[in-house]
């Protein structure tokens, strides 16, 4: 079956998220917008994202509990998980190995953990927009010891991206998919990469804003509308 | 020296806060682009000499408190990082020269 999907969704626990992002809008404006299955990835966290399990499932609608990680060349990669214990144990283990910087929210934003009523039950301190102390070519081996699957984000950007910060993509790293945020450019982007034609391409929106969040364009066609079936389908 | 002085000197353009510039000491230099790096190493009163013109650089000047960041090589600033750095007083300068060759000049001034 065809799924709608949109795995790369930031919420105000991201300091450059809006506070508009709440766990109950991310939801609900996907709901509307027709997607099947999302997945939130804060920077550097994914403590926002038992709230969102929570209203999605109320919500019928399949969420992955992710983190967009940004390596120690600060290059992004989506990270998706089976589980929310697994979600959480890898941003655990994502903080002890990041600089212990002090968010300042009048210049980077503020960093909001909320529950599923969108109360704000915290804020982050530490500053989630630096490097963590994972290199880009331990990460698919990292993140499987949390039994997740990831792959390098927006590789279509010029800053935060494995092209613009590493100049290349190719076996060595491990990954099974790649993100095109700008899916226009995804024959140009192969072309000068043909190792891209080995990856499953996604396209997601990156979304820190609700007007940001796209409508479904996008599918991945796995055997059912599980996170189980969708995670063995990019990882394979 | 000021960044103006540092400006004329060095014959940098203004990309934004060209009206900071008179008030803001440089007493030093660092040049980087891992932004995590840099926030943790830059200090206060640096000329950053940068590529990376985006919003998070924004964040790393004020959190460095550096006296300005130079876009080296032409590297350009992003719309949004231009808003930020207004909103937030960072000076921004652009060269088509690269980091060394304008570390090299600064050295020589300060």
């Amino acid at each position: 079956m065809k799924l709608h999907y949109d795995f790369h969704i930031h919420s105000c626990l991201s300091p450059c998220g809006d506070s508009d992002m709440t766990p109950n809008n991310i939801v609900n404006f996907a709901k509307l917008m027709g997607y099947d299955a999302i997945a939130l990835t804060d920077h550097n966290t994914a403590l926002n994202c038992p709230a969102v399990a929570k209203i999605a499932e109320k919500n019928g609608i399949t969420f992955i509990p992710g983190m967009e990680l940004c390596t120690s060349e600060e290059v992004h990669i989506v990270c998706l998980f089976y589980t929310l214990e697994d979600a959480l144990s890898f941003s655990d283990y994502v903080k002890s190995t990041m600089p212990p910087i002090k968010n300042k929210p009048s210049v980077f934003g503020e960093q909001l953990i909320c529950d599923e009523n969108d109360n704000v039950i915290g804020q982050e301190e530490t500053l989630l927009v630096t490097a963590s102390g994972i290199s880009t070519e331990r990460v698919v081996k990292k993140v499987q010891e949390y039994n997740g699957i990831c792959y390098p984000a927006h590789i279509d950007r010029s800053s935060f991206s494995i092209l613009s910060n590493l100049g290349v993509i190719d076996e060595y790293f491990g990954f099974k998919c790649a993100e095109i945020f700008d899916i226009t450019k995804e024959d140009e982007l192969k072309q000068k990469h043909p190792y891209l034609n080995q990856l499953k391409i996604l396209s997601d929106s990156d979304a820190h804003y609700l007007e940001n969040m796209r409508l479904p364009q996008q599918t991945v066609d796995v055997a059912e509308n599980t996170v189980k079936a969708i995670l063995d389908y990019l990882n394979c | 020296m000021t960044v103006k002085e540092l400006q004329k000197k060095l014959n940098l353009q203004y990309i934004c806060n060209e009206g900071l510039a008179e008030e803001k000491e440089v007493t030093g230099c660092y040049c980087g682009d891992l932004l995590s790096w840099v926030m943790s190493k830059a200090t206060d009163g640096d000329a950053w000499l940068t590529v990376m013109g985006n919003v998070t650089s924004i964040g790393v000047a004020v959190l460095t408190e550096v006296a300005c960041i130079i876009l080296t090589e032409n590297a350009p600033a992003d719309a949004d990082a231009i808003k930020r750095a207004e909103e937030n007083d960072v000076v921004i300068l652009g060269t088509e020269k690269n980091a060394y060759q304008v570390a090299v000049e600064i050295s020589k001034l300060i």
